[in-house]
């Protein structure tokens, strides 16, 4: 008896208490600054080109081996519009194998990979698996439009 | 009348799971039944078998870390933690005393929000079907968004690296974690008045699947289920890790060893839990988060090490095996679950069918962490 009494009290004291759920198709949470999507690339707009230089070291330290990377030499160096003597040439990231540790941000040394800390990094049900390997235009298209919150991972 | 000697009886075998929805993931019981006792029960583990320690060997100690997460899916922290105390101890890693204080206080919170789980998942074991449930993951998320705030990820944090944590705390984390403990208080009080002197819950649970000290002790069973038969085992004080001889906190045990003692030990362990991270949020102090000299590649001696935490659900140890290099020869995981799980068949034999679900709540398994 005591124990439904007490429960009863637990009952009606929160009874009025205001829900904390949301209902998310129709409203978004706020997601945390650092929040970790899935990976993309930087888009350096000073000499419009992208950061990546096709270096191999994101490639080579993925736990899970979702990138693939090919090297080329840059266009714009040899007209000396960019410092940078070799560009990404492709860029192929894998979503559907990506775990999301973080660690090609870590190793890039060139700030060029940075997580997706927006909306748009979780929402990406897509038809078939294929679909969520993403090529280098798609991984550069949402920095370039400005579309990405201001902390990038250090 | 025939008498009751005369009939001849007949064992059935029931299968229980793989997809039995209070299995808490992908397990399976055999259980030899009579009538509506239990004879024998035999369990099947495997079906969450990703081969994590397998899959380590061909990583380097920084690429690994991700996959401790996933082994130990309710207290992520603590498997994490496990993990790079002993790399360190490989590797002979000194750890600033900043970073062993976010550990230490993401360690306590993880536990938290894991006794959470459990109290909720308990409820509905037990028959007390949602209402726990729904007190219980109100609060958990109160934390479970200091962690997306601190790691920016929901479940796989990867926050803890050998030798610190990754990223320094966001600049208001110390006022944020005082913000929610209230709340934290606030649900272990609400969660201690629908429960503890709850009529069903108290039927359901005192006496069912006691064990003596002996025995968990001969099963090798560790944390809340070994503390509940009585015997004050607990790694943080007994073989002090990190910086834990530094808190005041105290070890609550039980005096049956029955179910209902396991779960009012997880109820004061989240009240310890608050204490410690109360404690350690004051002596926050200032300063790097990793060590200074860190190589980029972590390269190991030829050596053997292992290290243990008190995890949730007990002692979570991992052990390397390293022939120099930058990767494992071997490593093994001692998860809790799987030591728990195995003194199951000592538990249930002997009791009503209705009961082994109750019992198998109770011992609080994480299927990931059985099958690694």
């Amino acid at each position: 008896m005591i124990g439904i009494l007490k429960g009863m009290y637990v009952t009606l004291s929160t009874m009025l208490r205001k829900p904390v759920t949301i209902q998310y198709p129709s409203t978004h949470r706020e997601v945390a600054e650092r929040d970790r999507a899935f990976p993309i690339l930087l888009w350096d707009s000073e000499v419009v080109e992208p950061f990546c230089t096709g270096c191999h070291a994101c490639e080579r330290a993925c736990p899970v081996e979702c990138m693939t990377v090919t090297m080329k030499d840059n266009p714009l160096h040899a007209e000396g519009k960019s410092k940078r003597r070799k560009i990404v040439d492709q860029f192929w990231i894998d979503y559907g194998r990506c775990m999301r540790c973080n660690i090609c941000v870590e190793v890039c040394n060139f700030e060029a990979i940075a997580m997706n800390n927006t909306w748009a990094g979780h929402e990406l049900s897509k038809y078939n698996r294929d679909s969520l390997v993403l090529d280098l235009d798609q991984l550069l298209a949402q920095h370039k439009q400005g579309k990405i919150k201001a902390w990038v991972a250090e | 009348m025939v008498q009751e000697q005369e009939l001849e009886t007949l064992d059935i075998n029931v299968n229980m799971g793989p997809q039995h929805p209070s299995t808490h993931g992908v397990f399976r019981m055999v259980l030899t039944i009579d009538g509506e006792r239990v004879m024998d029960v035999e369990p099947h583990v495997g079906y969450m078998h990703r081969g994590a320690e397998k899959l380590s060997e061909s990583m380097d100690y920084r690429q690994a870390l991700g996959y401790q997460d996933r082994t130990e899916y309710l207290a992520q922290f603590l498997a994490e933690h496990a993990y790079c105390l002993a790399v360190e101890k490989l590797l002979g890693l000194e750890v600033p005393e900043r970073a062993e204080y976010i550990r230490v206080i993401l360690c306590e919170l993880n536990r938290i929000t894991s006794h959470f789980m459990f109290l909720g998942a308990f409820g509905v074991d037990v028959g007390i079907f949602g209402t726990v449930f729904t007190y219980a993951f109100r609060e958990r998320e109160y934390i479970q968004d200091i962690f997306e705030e601190v790691t920016g990820e929901r479940l796989m944090y990867g926050y803890f690296r050998p030798g610190g944590v990754v990223w320094d705390l966001p600049d208001n984390f110390v006022q944020r974690v005082q913000e929610v403990l209230p709340h934290t208080r606030q649900g272990v009080k609400d969660i201690d008045l629908l429960l503890t002197d709850n009529e069903i819950l108290a039927a359901r649970s005192r006496g069912v699947g006691a064990m003596n000290a002996e025995d968990a002790i001969d099963w090798g069973l560790t944390g809340p289920l070994l503390r509940a038969c009585g015997v004050p085992w607990d790694l943080r004080k007994d073989r002090p890790y990190s910086i834990y001889d530094r808190f005041e906190f105290d070890i609550p045990v039980g005096q049956y060893g029955d179910v209902y003692d396991r779960y009012l030990v997880r109820l004061e362990e989240i009240r310890q839990s608050i204490r410690i991270v109360e404690q350690a949020l004051e002596q926050l102090p200032e300063g790097p988060i990793l060590p200074e000299k860190l190589p980029r590649r972590l390269r190991a001696p030829e050596a053997e090490v292992y290290a243990a935490v008190e995890a949730a659900r007990g002692e979570y140890g991992i052990y390397i095996v390293s022939k120099g290099g930058d990767k494992p020869y071997r490593l093994k995981i001692r998860s809790p679950s799987f030591s728990n799980l195995s003194a199951l068949p000592q538990m249930t034999i002997g009791s009503y069918v209705a009961d082994v679900v109750a019992i198998l709540g109770s011992i609080d398994i994480v299927l990931c962490d059985v099958d690694r």
